[in-house]
């Protein structure tokens, strides 16, 4: 009732080849992009800005260019930091060499070099398939992590060994470096990874896309239709490098301001493909939900973690109440037994924790950081189980129920 | 330039054998450790068709928990025997909670469950033992810590004890590994189990069972890697690093064969160390060990897309 596409007609092939041919699914992604162009710029304080919204943006950026290559061309890469590297490398050098560049234009570049580097290591997945690509990948990315430590002119041969984002002005507004206003980085990030998820879209439900889902499905038997494996799977590699590329130049440029080496290293691959698998691999949306998930949890336990005591007992329980609710619905949606075990899970975890705070029991922060690690774990295995396609599905699925709603067939 | 890559590393190895010596039994030592890591994921891959990235950090685990538990006083030998029984839990649990609900889902999920059951084992030990380095219990073990020296060639040739009783005892373990999977039931049903899956279980296999067994195997194997890194480097989360470094072995060797990940532990072990003392430190600025192995595996598989013992890889459509 709520979601009826009943009615609906397209009367000519420009409508039925819309981008969003159903009206309520445009009409929600106009609230959120009004949200996001509008509402949050305006309201959002200074600490959400940088441990949330621009966080996620990135992340979910990054794992679409992972998503266009493991989700959609179905060759697994475990090398997505030392791509980000690359880009981020890519910038650097160039805004240092050209002051005189915009840093859009910087940026949007940096991610050729990006996807030149992604094809040569792209080139093994020709012949190796499967668990052995992932291998290539690997040696991707520690060599090249090898590299940005090794090859001073990459750092300006700095005496520290890291990259410092200078003050890059556009407009006479500095955009990005000590001196960037959050909210100009926000537009800047916003914009980018607008024009590159428009980008994405079009292209994997364009003829791109459906070579690249039939070299996943079966690479023999696209070949045998007639598909060049060959530029397949290099388009894939390079549009995804590309977009990775990209998402690692913001990544230092607009949100954490200075890079050493090491953090391009093999755990920010692993954050982004958990971003792609948990969102749903084969999917755009998805990487953003996988991004407010894997990104927004942490933010909410450490702040739920620093908040005084008195408040921590009532803001806590009604968390865990929500994620209670949230897991229950999602097991009515999923139908899965195993949600059952979680509520009980969260319903103990709660008493506990309420058991905790009358005892006057204070949590340090190291603690939370390593519970904290335990959590995602154990979400990413839980949803797995309840949901092995991702974020991506469960919307599917609640919206198919909202369809009918609120009859049962 | 072309002196430095193609001569002059070669005139260095001739002219100072001992040292070479010195290089290779160092690369034998940590390639056995490899090729044991290796051994662990090769048993599950086989039985059930996952790629474990957790045995990594199981080595972690099973080391904190010897440590753990002796910290809490209790007897070393005894305590290796209960950190025995916890590696036994958690293949229970791992197999009730993740990997039996996830049974015929695509390959990359079961990897990625296995990333989940990393992360979580990373959150739950620094949880419990603290995220501080600690020191194995060694002596308290009856690990030698002396060394002897030898003088070949009228060099210097300085084999460290503690490295002598590890080879050694990998070696034994390897042995035994290898008889249990040829002489006993439980090991044929392993083996017949990672030739056919549906035969297997046709004939009354238990997959349950087996799944439990291997993940405890890989448990038993992760507790002996434990102690031997464990007292070369002591006892920390880097350890985890150590489970990157057996992908390569396993690449090389091909996923599905036994034979492949000692010979392909051993061969990245010495030739790593080789590449590193004698073309990395003087031509490349060193530390090239944390890429060499994947270089040297994707050029094998380059030419054998299987690695050098894996099952030849028909598709059909």
């Amino acid at each position: 009732m709520l979601y009826r596409t009943a009615g609906q007609f397209k009367t000519s092939y420009i409508a039925d080849q819309a981008l969003f041919p159903v009206k309520q699914d445009a009409f929600l992604l106009g609230i959120i992009l009004a949200l996001a162009w509008i509402v949050f710029p305006l309201t959002a304080s200074e600490f959400t800005f940088q441990t949330l919204l621009i966080p996620i943006l990135i992340y979910a950026l990054a794992a679409m260019g992972l998503n266009i290559l493991t989700g959609f061309a179905g060759q697994l890469s475990l090398g997505t930091g030392a791509f980000m590297g690359v880009g981020a490398y890519a910038c650097y050098k160039m805004v240092t060499l050209f002051p005189w560049m915009n840093p859009i234009v910087a940026i949007l570049l940096s991610g050729v070099f990006s996807a030149g580097i992604g094809v040569a290591f792209g080139i093994p997945s020709l012949r190796i398939k499967g668990f052995y690509l992932a291998i290539a990948t690997l040696a991707a990315q520690f060599f090249l992590v090898w590299l940005f430590e090794k090859w001073s002119w990459l750092y300006n041969y700095n005496a520290s060994g890291a990259i410092q984002v200078p003050n890059l002005e556009m407009f006479g507004v500095f955009v990005s470096g000590p001196q960037a206003a959050s909210v100009t980085e926000y537009y800047i990030v916003l914009f980018v990874v607008t024009l590159l998820t428009l980008l994405c879209i079009n292209l994997t439900r364009g003829n791109l896309g459906r070579t690249w889902k039939a070299t996943r499905d079966m690479d023999i038997a696209a070949e045998l239709i007639g598909i060049n494996l060959m530029k397949s799977k290099l388009t894939a590699f390079a549009v995804s490098s590309y977009v990775v590329g990209v998402a690692g130049a913001l990544y230092v440029f607009m949100w954490k301001g200075a890079a050493e080496p090491n953090v391009f290293d093999i755990p920010l691959s692993f954050q982004v493909l958990f971003i792609a698998i948990i969102g749903g691999l084969g999917s755009i949306m998805g990487n953003y939900l996988g991004a407010i998930l894997i990104v927004g949890l942490p933010v909410v336990l450490n702040v739920i973690a620093g908040t005084q005591v008195f408040q921590m007992s009532a803001l806590g329980a009604a968390v865990l109440v929500a994620l209670a609710a949230a897991v229950a619905f999602l097991g009515w949606v999923a139908r899965s037994g195993w949600t059952v075990g979680a509520v009980a899970g969260f319903v103990v975890l709660t008493l506990i924790y309420g058991y905790a705070q009358t005892q006057g029991f204070r949590i340090d922060s190291a603690l939370i950081e390593h519970i904290n690690v335990m959590i995602i774990g154990g979400l990413i295995i839980f949803f797995l189980i309840i949901e092995p396609h991702g974020l991506n599905q469960l919307w599917r699925l609640i919206r198919e129920k909202l369809i009918i709603w609120p009859f049962p067939h | 330039m072309l002196n430095d890559i193609f001569i002059a590393p070669f005139a260095d190895m001739i002219s100072a054998p001992d040292f070479l010596m010195q290089v290779l039994w160092e690369g034998l030592v940590s390639g056995i450790l490899y090729a044991l890591i290796a051994l662990g994921f090769v048993l599950i891959f086989r039985s059930s068709r996952i790629f474990n990235f957790a045995q990594g950090i199981m080595v972690v685990f099973a080391a904190l928990t010897l440590v753990g538990l002796f910290a809490m006083g209790i007897p070393a030998w005894i305590s290796v025997g209960l950190t025995l029984g916890v590696m036994f839990v958690l293949a229970v649990a791992i197999e009730r909670v993740v990997l039996r609900p996830l049974v015929g889902q695509p390959d990359i999920i079961l990897f990625m469950a296995t990333i989940g059951i990393t992360l979580f084992l990373i959150g739950f030990g620094e949880t419990i033992f603290g995220g501080e380095n600690k020191v194995m219990i060694t002596e308290e073990l009856g690990i030698p810590t002396g060394d002897t020296v030898l003088e070949p060639f009228g060099g210097l040739l300085i084999l460290q004890h503690l490295d002598i009783t590890v080879v050694v005892v990998a070696t034994l373990l390897v042995l035994a590994l290898l008889a249990f999977l040829n002489y006993t039931q439980m090991g044929r049903a392993i083996r017949a189990l990672g030739d056919d899956h549906q035969a297997a279980l046709s004939v009354g296999i238990s997959l349950q069972t087996i799944w439990v067994l291997v993940w405890f195997i890989a448990g038993i194997i992760a507790l002996v890697t434990g102690i031997a890194w464990g007292a070369r480097a002591g006892v920390s989360f880097a350890l985890e690093v150590i489970a990157y470094k057996a992908l390569p072995v396993l690449m090389l060797g091909g996923l599905e064969s036994i034979t492949g990940a000692i010979v392909g532990g051993l061969m990245i072990g010495i030739l790593e160390k080789l590449f590193e003392i004698y073309w990395g430190q003087p031509l490349l600025g060193g530390n090239t060990e944390t890429w060499f192995a994947f270089v040297l595996a994707l050029i094998v598989l380059l030419f054998r897309p299987q690695g050098l013992f894996g099952e030849r890889i028909i598709e059909r459509v």
